[in-house]
């Protein structure tokens, strides 16, 4: 009873707040707006008795929007003075197109036959999660990996304007590190 | 694996954890005042602490031009109220108000907050200085962050859980942790000064921009803000208790006083280093962080995991 | 709590992002809806968890549904650094070559 409570005050946090990111005329309140969505729903996923997973969520998403602010005021320049401001297109589409996914998607959870619950959940999930990735589901793991690296590597190079030639000099011999704001190592 | 031999005590107890965090960031400010007043050649200083609360509750708050109240006071508050949550796990001898599974993932998720309130805390005044507080604290927790995650899978590693009690009771007819990962624990506590903005890490409220991330705060915000950073402090300094220096063991006296003890000493050494390490620049520690420390808590892990699993 | 109440919320986060993710002119907020719809696609499979089929295997999609937001994000942000330094524009109108 106090679960289901706990779990719809939470779905409402969790869908007004999410409405909230594109209605808000702050920047930074939209961020926070999607950081305190993501809380909720780690809460309900700590309902779902998912711990591990429930607070990595939260971990993760709030160091994310942490970051995702700055590359808003980065971008944006807007003040905490509220500009008003509305920065979309082809609104009335995208109105009718998510109301219609969520008929569509809300009336097939509400409409199909879902089957029974097969087993139980093992007595500590985590440790289990953790020999599942470590034997069967290693190869998923090693290509999620793999996938991060990629992304790491592919993202410094989109972003980053400077090579180690604008570091180190033609021939990569520099001594010191020629930058404008130092902190990318070797000083 | 949860089954740690703890007494989960009633939610009443609750307050009674807080009134012990709070006693320990008292005496956390106590010790600081006293350093401060010794190193400027006065005497005693901690007699001062109860006046400057008064002071602050009773001053009359400040605003500034468009500031953004709700976002400001979210941070404050979340800072004051984070703390608590975070001792939630600790056990206190063989008690403990929380046996939860992850308990170790609980004080990362919870230190990670302290990224969002101080650059709310930054934002929400509307000023230059403060913002830049703010920044200044993202770029400390892009350097530290990594590494204390790390640092803290270390103990996790060694237990095989992610159970507080669980890792403490690990240490109990053994080493403790910090004797044979003591890199892990120097990285731990690195993370506990830059979560709690102290210390090499206080850049973000330093006074060469006129008090950063709290330079606009007044009154009970600057109360709530201020207080928030030594209940961090006080909060870290309990959680390496049971991680590395082996919870409750120790002779004659009963565990729990060996928990406050132990928490007391590596408080103190926190309170006493911060004007011993100099203040990190965002900027170099940035290097520091990610070609020294990483690399060094990442040997550091694997050196537990091979011993580990040497071990059996 | 049910499997269909968990559901029904996952659809309206999803449905929400999806505005937000069409109808959004700067990158940072497509993003932003971008991810609020795999915030839903993370509640249902933990409900789909939870209420069918709670075995330790099913936890792995989750961890992967994580990834895939860290990822997308940090593309995200190296495009919109890359636009912005290019361009001096942060609006998806005006990245019409990504398309050709």
């Amino acid at each position: 009873m106090l679960i289901g409570i706990a779990f719809w005050v939470l779905a409402v946090i969790a869908v007004a707040t999410g409405l909230a990111v594109f209605v808000v005329n702050s920047m930074a309140r939209a961020t926070y707006a999607l950081a305190v969505s993501f809380i909720a729903v780690g809460v309900q996923i700590l309902l779902l008795q998912q711990n591990y997973l429930g607070l990595i969520t939260i971990l993760m998403m709030v160091m994310e929007m942490a970051v995702m602010a700055v590359y808003m005021v980065m971008f944006m320049g807007m003040n905490p003075a509220l500009m008003p401001m509305d920065m979309t297109h082809g609104k009335k589409t995208a109105i009718a197109t998510s109301v219609g996914v969520f008929v569509l998607l809300a009336g097939g959870a509400l409409l199909i036959p879902w089957p029974q619950r097969r087993g139980s959940p093992p007595a500590d999930l985590t440790h289990a999660l953790g020999l599942e990735i470590m034997g069967e589901k290693m190869l998923v793991m090693a290509v999620v990996g793999a996938v991060m690296v990629a992304t790491i590597v592919a993202g410094v190079v989109l972003a980053s304007h400077r090579t180690r030639y604008d570091r180190f000099g033609d021939d990569l011999r520099h001594r010191r590190v020629n930058d404008a704001q130092p902190g990318g190592g070797k000083q | 694996m949860t089954d740690s031999g703890l007494v989960t005590v009633s939610a009443g107890w609750a307050v009674v954890a807080g009134a012990i965090l709070c006693s320990l960031a008292v005496f956390a400010i106590a010790l600081d005042t006293g350093l401060t007043a010794r190193a400027q050649g006065a005497r005693g200083g901690w007699t001062t602490i109860a006046g400057r609360f008064a002071r602050l509750l009773r001053q009359r708050r400040r605003t500034t031009v468009a500031a953004d109240t709700m976002l400001w006071r979210a941070g404050g508050v979340g800072m004051f109220i984070g703390a608590f949550f975070m001792v939630a796990v600790i056990p206190l001898g063989q008690w403990t108000l929380a046996d939860l599974d992850v308990g170790v993932v609980w004080l990362n998720t919870i230190d990670v907050l302290v990224w969002a309130l101080v650059w709310l805390t930054g934002w929400g005044a509307n000023s230059t200085y403060s913002l830049i507080g703010g920044y200044r604290f993202l770029a400390h927790g892009l350097a530290y962050e990594l590494p204390l995650m790390f640092a803290l899978v270390a103990p996790a590693i060694a237990a095989g859980s992610l159970n507080v009690g669980a890792v403490a009771a690990a240490q109990d007819d053994d080493l403790w942790f910090v004797v044979w990962m003591p890199v892990a624990f120097l990285i731990y506590l690195i993370g506990v000064m830059g979560f709690s903005v102290w210390g090499p890490f206080a850049a973000a409220v330093a006074t060469d921009i006129t008090g950063g991330a709290g330079t606009e705060l007044s009154a009970v915000d600057r109360l709530v803000f201020h207080a928030g950073r030594y209940l961090f402090l006080a909060a870290g300094a309990a959680f390496s208790v049971p991680l590395f220096l082996g919870g409750g063991a120790g002779p004659w006296l009963p565990d729990w006083t060996w928990v406050l003890i132990k928490t007391l000493a590596v408080l103190a050494v926190l309170v006493w280093s911060r004007r011993k390490i100099p203040l990190m620049r965002p900027d170099r520690f940035m290097t520091i962080g990610w070609t020294l420390l990483l690399p060094a808590i990442v040997v550091q892990d694997l050196v537990v995991s091979v011993l580990v699993v040497w071990k059996g | 709590m049910t499997l269909e109440a968990v559901l029904v919320v996952a659809a309206a986060l999803f449905a929400v992002g999806l505005y937000g993710a069409l109808s959004q002119q700067v990158i940072v907020m497509v993003m932003m809806g971008l991810e609020l719809m795999i915030n839903g696609v993370l509640l249902a499979a933990g409900g789909f968890w939870w209420f069918l089929a709670p075995a330790p295997s099913g936890q792995v999609l989750l961890l992967v549904i994580l990834a895939a937001m860290t990822v997308e994000m940090a593309m995200g942000f190296a495009i919109a650094t890359l636009l912005h330094r290019r361009r001096g524009t942060d609006m998806t109108d005006m990245a019409q070559e990504l398309s050709q």
